[in-house]
């Protein structure tokens, strides 16, 4: 008789990387490093966010997490696992939603999740219910038999979570899941992900849109040229790095000269044909701000918000748009 | 390079291109089965009623014979290039099973069984054919049928091949050009080797065809078979290699 495999010690993390790193041999660059030694710790049962420009080494990121691409340096451990060792066990208990679709268009929607279940190896037993309950979920009950084709971009997107759910993932990557879907489909899909949390379901995601990582995230890293920037929960990112109010000027970058006593209050900066006052004073700044649009021929449109994510983001990845994007 | 196949990964991935291919059954069957039924029928009896005998044999149980092992060549390798290309390519089929815990060795085992089952299925269509044309005589001819799995299984590897180095489908066109027709011509399929230099001879001792054509066709003709081991050996080498190199460039292709 076989001894049975040992178990998962049960790990805090649901992803531990340390040192983790990716270089390239380029034709003309020579090395390229894509990650450079970065640490991720994600405890279980959180939303953690992955955020970055594009070509910042998300994707390569995410694809040595998943064992699809093999690490230059570091060592990682997954819920518990070790990769690459344990690599078949780890998959086992992962979901990928992955960033295109790649659904099996010569199959129906049923057969999507069945067919996906035999890659897992599950049990035929209560498959059926199961795949019922899954399709339910992703509101898909009346479309099993339809062709994957017929299916709109937010049907599709939400058969791939239910696919990537077939197997009971214990954590659930997924890479940018609401690229090119409408503001309905948005929001449906961020409430079933908020489902999946509150039954403790990891979820580790990359996105462009700081919204949904403010909404989703408990943590979030922010990542550029393959180096982690900083790590932190939404507001202690944003109470770090910005101020706590912005004020957009709109249209008033050629009389910058003219709103420079606001320095007083806080960081005036110029981007595209707006200034943006970054401060803490919101008050105050308004009452000068007031006074000296009033002294213009034609004051200009003033619009406060509190601070975001996306002003962290900016700020500590730049304005400028890349070359590469 | 790890070889270690689970073979229920590699059914289930073979299971999946079956649950397509039901669907697909009709444009299937015209393809595998129907085009090289003309050629039997069109060859045989019209070429046939000229030739009457071939190296001592009747000429359309000679074509039979060789269209069976062709139709296995040509239905795996269309399977290992199109089909196999279209799934690791455009449709990303590939990229989802291994986002389970598929790997790439059970992917290629699960297509090159796919591919002996398709040349199974043609070589099938092909020997009822025959055998309504009264050219089989003996039950043992059924053993053409395993034959053609090999024959299947020794095209796929080299096809599979083909697909992880392709950038787009005019790429097969090489292969069918250079490699296929041109086996297809001097594998003694329509017609004996005899004509050949003696000096050539040796190099075409190396490829598959000819010895899938010398399996199926002694056992067609119910006749002794000349070397059957080095038949099945050199037909084993190819689908043997032919796994090797495929796992190692589909590998190379979707995750590197």
């Amino acid at each position: 008789m076989t001894p049975p495999p040992a178990p998962a010690k049960q790990s805090a993390y649901a992803v531990r990387a340390l040192g983790l790193s990716k270089t390239f041999s380029h034709p003309t660059l020579g090395e390229v490093s894509a990650v450079d030694r970065i640490n991720l710790c994600v405890p279980r049962g959180i939303c953690f966010g992955l955020l970055g420009p594009n070509g910042a080494g998300k994707t390569t990121t995410l694809r040595m997490l998943l064992g699809l691409l093999p690490p230059s340096a570091g060592t990682l451990e997954l819920l518990g696992l070790s990769m690459p060792q344990d690599e078949l066990r780890v998959r086992a208990k992962l979901g990928i939603v992955p960033q295109a679709d790649n659904l099996d268009p010569d199959l129906s929607v049923r057969q999507n999740l069945r067919v996906y279940a035999s890659f897992f190896g599950l049990p035929r037993k209560n498959l059926d219910a199961h795949i019922e309950q899954l399709l339910h979920f992703a509101h898909l009950s009346e479309r099993g038999h339809a062709r994957v084709e017929s299916l709109s971009g937010g049907m599709k997107r939400r058969l791939t979570l239910a696919r990537a759910l077939i197997n009971a993932p214990e954590l659930l990557v997924l890479d940018e899941p609401t690229t090119g879907l409408d503001p309905q489909a948005r929001h449906t899909l961020w409430r079933r992900l908020e489902e999946l949390k509150a039954q403790g379901t990891t979820l580790l995601l990359t996105t462009h849109y700081m919204d949904e990582a403010e909404r989703l995230c408990d943590e979030l890293v922010v990542m550029d040229h393959g180096r982690v920037l900083d790590q932190g929960s939404p507001r202690s990112l944003i109470a770090r790095h910005v101020e706590s109010w912005v004020i957009e000027i709109r249209h008033a970058a050629q009389n910058i000269s003219a709103f420079a006593p606001l320095r007083e209050w806080g960081k005036l900066e110029q981007h595209g044909s707006s200034l943006y006052l970054y401060t803490h004073a919101r008050h105050e700044a308004m009452v000068q701000l007031d006074a000296l649009a009033h002294a213009l021929a034609s004051p200009p449109v003033l619009l406060q918000r509190p601070a975001g994510l996306e002003d962290v983001f900016l700020r500590l990845t730049g304005r400028d748009l890349r070359e590469d994007a | 390079m790890n070889l270690h196949v689970s073979f229920p990964a590699a059914f289930a991935v073979f299971s999946r291109n079956f649950l397509v291919w039901r669907r697909l059954f009709w444009p299937a069957l015209v393809m595998n089965f129907g085009e090289p039924a003309l050629y039997l029928l069109g060859l045989g009896l019209g070429l046939g009623h000229f030739i009457g005998e071939m190296d001592g044999v009747n000429y359309l149980a000679f074509l039979a014979s060789g269209i069976i092992a062709s139709s296995a060549m040509n239905t795996a390798s269309f399977e290992g290039m199109y089909s196999v290309y279209t799934r690791m390519g455009p449709q990303k089929t590939y990229d989802a099973m291994l986002a389970t815990p598929v790997r790439v060795q059970d992917i290629v085992m699960g297509e090159m069984l796919w591919c002996g089952a398709k040349a199974l299925f043609s070589a099938s269509g092909i020997f009822l054919v025959a055998l309504a044309l009264g050219v089989i005589s003996s039950p043992l001819a059924l053993w053409v049928l395993p034959a053609a799995v090999l024959t299947g299984l020794a095209f796929a590897g080299p096809a599979i091949m083909m697909s992880a180095l392709a950038r787009n489908y005019d790429f097969f066109n090489y292969y069918f050009v250079l490699a296929l027709t041109p086996m297809l011509l001097v594998s003694g399929v329509f017609f004996p080797l005899d004509g050949l230099p003696a000096a050539v001879r040796p190099w075409i001792d190396l490829l598959p065809l000819i010895h899938a054509v010398e399996l199926i066709r002694g056992l067609v003709l119910d006749v002794a078979l000349s070397r059957p081991w080095s038949n099945l050996a050199v037909l084993s080498a190819y689908a043997l290699c032919g796994f090797w190199g495929a796992v190692w460039l589909v590998r190379r292709r979707l995750l590197e």
